[in-house]
């Protein structure tokens, strides 16, 4: 079941089409992500989905219900800001009431409402207090609260975590995920924060210049990217890129390493022929092991705590791998093997991953 | 302790202090002058020196200013004046802040169509001198009907107020968190209520500006309360000139000075009450030009 559905959405601002023809459906009870950097349009979108700015073109459907020229207010939505917006000269309990009273519900209601959200979200002491007197962390469980006690059908974040601090910031994310196995409404969120995308997401949407990247689970699109972009973006430290060629047997050359790819791969070689082709492979997949095909010599070592990223130089390649254990200091010179089932293939004119038949595969079978 | 001492008495320091000093009593000469003629009699300030002290000092002349001279044909004091000001300077100060804070709401927030071009126009007002306007205004009001009453001089002062109040509380909201209107929108709040009640208490220090700016602006104003008032409701400048340019008799010059205190008592007295307000205010009119 779709509770929210796009068809064909536009958006211009001030003569830039912000977001071009997008089709996106939400299903009941997901925690859909949009990531992107910033300025791909993805608060742009979530503001159109609220309301707050007129789409140039397509449809908006929620819950079934077109919402062309549908009041902010009346779409069943509840909204969760950056930069909180809490009434600054309102009481916690006000600012989480004040929808509630505007909508004419009867006092015991508006009580009943404040009362739980305040209780699910730890706020019962702080009731009395304006925002001035509550930390950053107090003031966004607030900004949540007045979303939840509107108990709408779609919940938006746009950006609720990125004006706090790293410690709180991992707290709330996981206090937000609790809430969603909770409630089990349908929430959109936008972030530019990869960690948070793959964490929160049942489904992440990437976007870059107002059109979508890729639409899949935190895993496919983590492990299938559809491009360069997507597979830049999701990963720290970044997907490993090697510039070079594919031939028709299904090897990658780019000199002094050679990959002999498996199974689905080398069949898209054989029938795409010899091309210039992108491997990305991920830091982990990189294996530093005695004895290995492949040797580099170690330039830098970033120890994490519980894992280290060694970066490893292997002719005019710059590899960075994560190594668990053994210790490594520069210029020495190791082993290593690259996980040849888990790496990516990518067509280096269009960017577009060359296994696509197998994550478009993977796509429908979600689906279905 | 040293090193502030040192500071204090830098030649920097003893230059800039001595400029202050000098500067404050160039300006506060006048005011002197003002204060110790007043309380002199006529015998005192025609054979005394004009900077010295009152030998015996008398309110007599305020007595008089306030309720005794002659301001034209009445010889009522200023006091008439004074409440003709009020009456005159309470609603063109309410009615100007509450106009300028919807607009200004209306163009931060709801940016309705056409909006800069209007606000634009507003603009064009506010550097128009109000001399070119008063001939066309003069005829307006005359056909309405309301030409020489309390109505037209507020109606006028609304009008000239509009520019800069409207400039004023559009910029405050400007610094105010677009996101901010956003939750109320979501929240179901309509124009007026996300304005009283969201916008509206925000507002407290741009409300004091605005306040200052106005009711100095219409206490202080001569030529349209000349002008639009009427007889009846003449404001205390137009009384006060009146006073001290009636040709019969000798010059009362002790009571002429206690009667221009009186009349710019009350702006003195905001400034004294809201300086640090005050400022703020004349800084928003400086950068109205």
């Amino acid at each position: 079941m779709s509770n929210v559905e796009l068809n064909q959405f536009s958006i211009t601002l001030a003569k830039n089409q912000v977001i071009q023809n997008l089709d996106l459906s939400v299903r009941q009870g997901e925690f859909l992500v949009l990531l992107g950097p910033s300025g791909c349009g993805k608060s742009t979108l979530l503001h159109s989905i609220a309301g707050l700015i007129e789409p140039s073109g397509g449809t908006l459907t929620i819950g079934g219900r077109d919402m062309a020229g549908v009041d902010p207010s009346e779409r069943g939505i509840g909204m969760v800001f950056q930069s909180y917006a809490l009434y600054p000269t309102m009481t916690v309990e006000k600012n989480m009431s004040f929808g509630l009273r505007i909508a004419g519900l009867p006092k015991a209601e508006i009580a009943r409402r404040v009362e739980r959200v305040a209780g699910m979200l730890q706020l019962k002491e702080l009731l009395k207090r304006k925002p001035a007197e509550l930390s950053g962390g107090q003031r966004q469980r607030v900004a949540i609260g007045r979303a939840l006690v509107r108990e709408a059908s779609v919940f938006l974040f746009d950006e609720p975590l990125s004006n706090l601090d790293a410690k709180l910031r991992t707290e709330l994310r996981r206090e937000l995920k609790l809430l969603h196995q909770t409630l089990r409404s349908t929430m959109i969120y936008v972030t530019h924060d990869q960690v948070e995308a793959m964490t929160l997401a049942t489904r992440i949407v990437v976007m870059q210049g107002g059109r979508v990247q890729q639409i899949g689970t935190p895993t496919e699109v983590y492990e299938r990217p559809a491009n360069l972009f997507v597979a830049g973006f999701l990963g720290t430290p970044a997907m490993n890129f090697i510039d070079g060629q594919l031939n028709g047997a299904g090897q990658f050359d780019a000199a002094p390493l050679t990959l002999q790819l498996p199974g689905a791969a080398q069949a898209q070689a054989r029938t795409g022929g010899a091309r210039a082709a992108v491997l990305g492979v991920r830091p982990e997949h990189v294996h530093i092991a005695s004895g290995a095909s492949l040797s580099g010599t170690v330039s830098l070592v970033e120890p994490m705590g519980n894992h280290q990223v060694v970066w490893l130089q292997c002719g005019p390649h710059l590899l960075s791998a994560i190594s668990q254990e053994g210790s490594y200091v520069s210029g020495q010179q190791v082993a290593f093997a690259i996980d040849a089932s888990r790496v990516s293939l990518f067509d280096r004119a269009s960017g577009d991953n060359l296994q696509a038949g197998q994550v478009s595969q993977a796509g429908l079978a979600d689906a279905a | 302790m040293k090193s502030r001492l040192k500071l204090l008495a830098s030649p920097a320091r003893i230059g800039i202090y001595a400029f202050l000093a000098s500067a404050a009593l160039f300006f506060l000469l006048p005011l002197y002058v003002m204060l110790v003629t007043s309380l002199k009699s006529m015998d005192e300030i025609r054979s005394g020196s004009v900077l010295a002290l009152p030998l015996a000092a008398t309110l007599e002349p305020w007595r008089q200013a306030w309720s005794e001279v002659c301001t034209g044909a009445a010889c009522e004091g200023v006091r008439a004046g004074f409440w003709n000001s009020v009456a005159i300077t309470v609603p063109s100060t309410i009615l100007p802040i509450m106009l300028g804070a919807v607009n200004g709401y209306a163009l931060a927030f709801w940016r309705p169509r056409g909006a800069t071009l209007l606000f634009g126009i507003l603009m064009v007002g506010a550097f128009v001198p109000v001399q070119v306007m008063i001939y066309p205004l003069v005829r307006l009001l005359a056909t309405m009907g309301l030409f020489g009453s309390l109505p037209a001089i507020v109606l006028v002062h609304l009008i000239f107020g509009m520019p800069v109040m409207t400039m004023l509380f559009r910029n405050y909201y400007a610094s105010v968190p677009h996101e901010l209107y956003q939750a109320a929108r979501i929240d179901g709040g309509g124009f007026f209520r996300v304005f009283l009640q969201v916008m509206l208490p925000l507002s407290l220090p741009i409300i004091a500006v605005a306040a200052i700016m106005q009711v100095t602006g219409v206490w202080n104003d001569y030529i349209l309360g000349l002008v639009f008032a009427g007889r009846d409701n003449l404001p205390m400048t137009v009384q006060l000139n009146n006073v001290i340019n009636t040709t019969t008799g000798s010059r009362l010059y002790n009571v002429n000075m206690a009667a221009t205190i009186l009349t710019a008592l009350v702006p003195l007295a905001l400034y004294f009450f809201s300086g640090r307000w005050f400022v703020r205010g004349v800084a928003a009119g400086a950068v109205k030009g």
